[in-house]
């Protein structure tokens, strides 16, 4: 088996979650679509260390990680606090600025 | 380099079922189906990561994204409402094809990509992980990413502000606490109210049901023991109500017992019985034989008229309707 099945199933993974946050309205699912494509993305960083031989690939999936989890934790208090305002997780409810 | 043999069976086996929950992130009706369905692809990333000699990133990833990210989404779930789910109006004409049509050229572009361009042959990571792949990856982490890393620090420490600061609600009305409770309580009782906590509903001998009226002193049913709720229903029932379907249940299980508990009852019920059976009684038929005339007739009589004869128990709780 060739490392580049590895990065195919990445691409495929980032597609998805991509395709996701096109199509999806409930905001928290759109946020979890972004977390698939950013796991997807280290798992093309795990493969290409392993294929170059060369752990720098590693470290920068891991900042990756550790960024994803800051996003995460803001991210989340925004939509709970729009909830709270709005009483509504759906992205097409935040038109305030709309007009 | 080619993977081994396991490796490539573990990789056939999870990468469709990684796929398939992907899948089901983007078609799953509940957030909650969704997110589990993301986890489970967490979860096979980090077994793909030790099988890629990234043992340290692989339970980093169970640690950090399966065990914090998800469950914070989870509970982000809970707050907002289990039941939160997609509204299928499309506010943007033709947004779903676009969408669709983007997110398949996108995945065209990508493997296409993957497929045409040529890789160095592959070298594995045997030298770089050969003291351990945590203190390899700590040896790069602390040597040339120093300043990554006290940046990322801050960033943390900001992020976990920013999240109190986002959630955090300014109390708009004063905080109501034991005292100012019990200040309105006084204030309230030039209009009637009570200082005391409402009394408990149903504490006769016999039934402690919600919609049972309490009784006072002087044996009188007190009305607002019973829920408001129950009683704009009318839902409640009075002391007599209860006192003669247990009459009735009585006498139709235990006739013996009821005649003797309730002895008062043949003499009232036989008048009433024949009323009954002159005037066509819609009553249960009884049961044939078990009984003598005596106690069927005690049963329909019992079972036709709900509010029951005021017993020398109840007596009291029929009283008020006249003093009052």
């Amino acid at each position: 088996m060739e490392l580049t099945n590895y990065l195919v199933l990445a691409a495929v993974l980032f597609t998805i979650g991509a395709t996701t946050v096109l199509l999806r309205r409930n905001a928290i699912i759109v946020f979890m679509g972004i977390e698939l494509m950013l796991n997807a993305t280290n798992l093309t960083f795990v493969t290409f260390a392993r294929m170059h031989g060369d752990l720098h690939g590693q470290v920068i999936a891991f900042f990756v990680m550790v960024v994803a989890a800051a996003e995460v934790v803001v991210g989340l208090a925004i939509i709970v606090a729009i909830f709270r305002t709005r009483r509504s997780a759906s992205v097409d409810d935040v038109n305030l600025l709309k007009n | 380099m080619t993977a081994s043999g396991g490796e490539a069976v573990l990789f056939w086996v999870l990468a469709p079922l990684m796929v398939l929950a992907a899948l089901g992130l983007l078609f799953a009706r509940k957030a909650v189906h969704a997110a589990i369905c993301v986890v489970f692809v967490m979860i096979s990333l980090a077994i793909l990561y030790i099988a890629q000699e990234a043992a340290f990133l692989g339970v980093v990833q169970i640690v950090v994204y399966t065990g914090a990210v998800m469950m914070l989404f989870l509970f982000v779930l809970m707050l907002v409402g289990v039941d939160a789910s997609d509204s299928l109006v499309e506010t943007i004409r033709g947004q779903r094809f676009v969408g669709i049509l983007l997110g398949l050229g996108l995945g065209a572009v990508l493997v296409g990509v993957i497929a045409q361009a040529t890789f160095p042959p592959s070298v594995g990571l045997t030298v770089a992980n050969a003291e351990t792949n945590p203190v390899a990856l700590a040896r790069i982490l602390f040597a040339d990413y120093v300043f990554a890393l006290e940046v990322v620090g801050i960033l943390l420490v900001t992020a976990a502000i920013a999240a109190l600061v986002l959630t955090h609600r300014r109390r708009l009305v004063p905080r109501v606490g034991q005292r100012q409770v019990s200040d309105a309580k006084v204030a309230a009782l030039a209009e009637g109210g009570l200082l005391t906590p409402l009394p408990a509903p149903g504490v006769y001998a016999q039934n402690n049901a919600m919609d049972t009226p309490a009784l006072d002193p002087q044996g009188r049913p007190i009305e607002h023991s019973v829920s408001r709720i129950l009683r704009i229903r009318g839902q409640e029932r009075s002391a007599g109500a209860i006192l003669a379907q247990e009459r009735a249940v009585l006498v139709e299980h235990e006739p013996e017992l009821a005649t003797r508990r309730f002895p008062e009852l043949s003499a009232a019920s036989d008048e009433e019985a024949a009323a009954d059976l002159s005037g066509g009684s819609t009553a249960p038929a009884p049961e044939p034989g078990a009984f003598a005339t005596d106690t069927t007739a005690r049963s329909t009589g019992s079972t036709t008229e709900p509010p029951g004869p005021p017993g020398p128990t109840v007596g009291p709780t029929s009283e008020p309707v006249k003093e009052s």
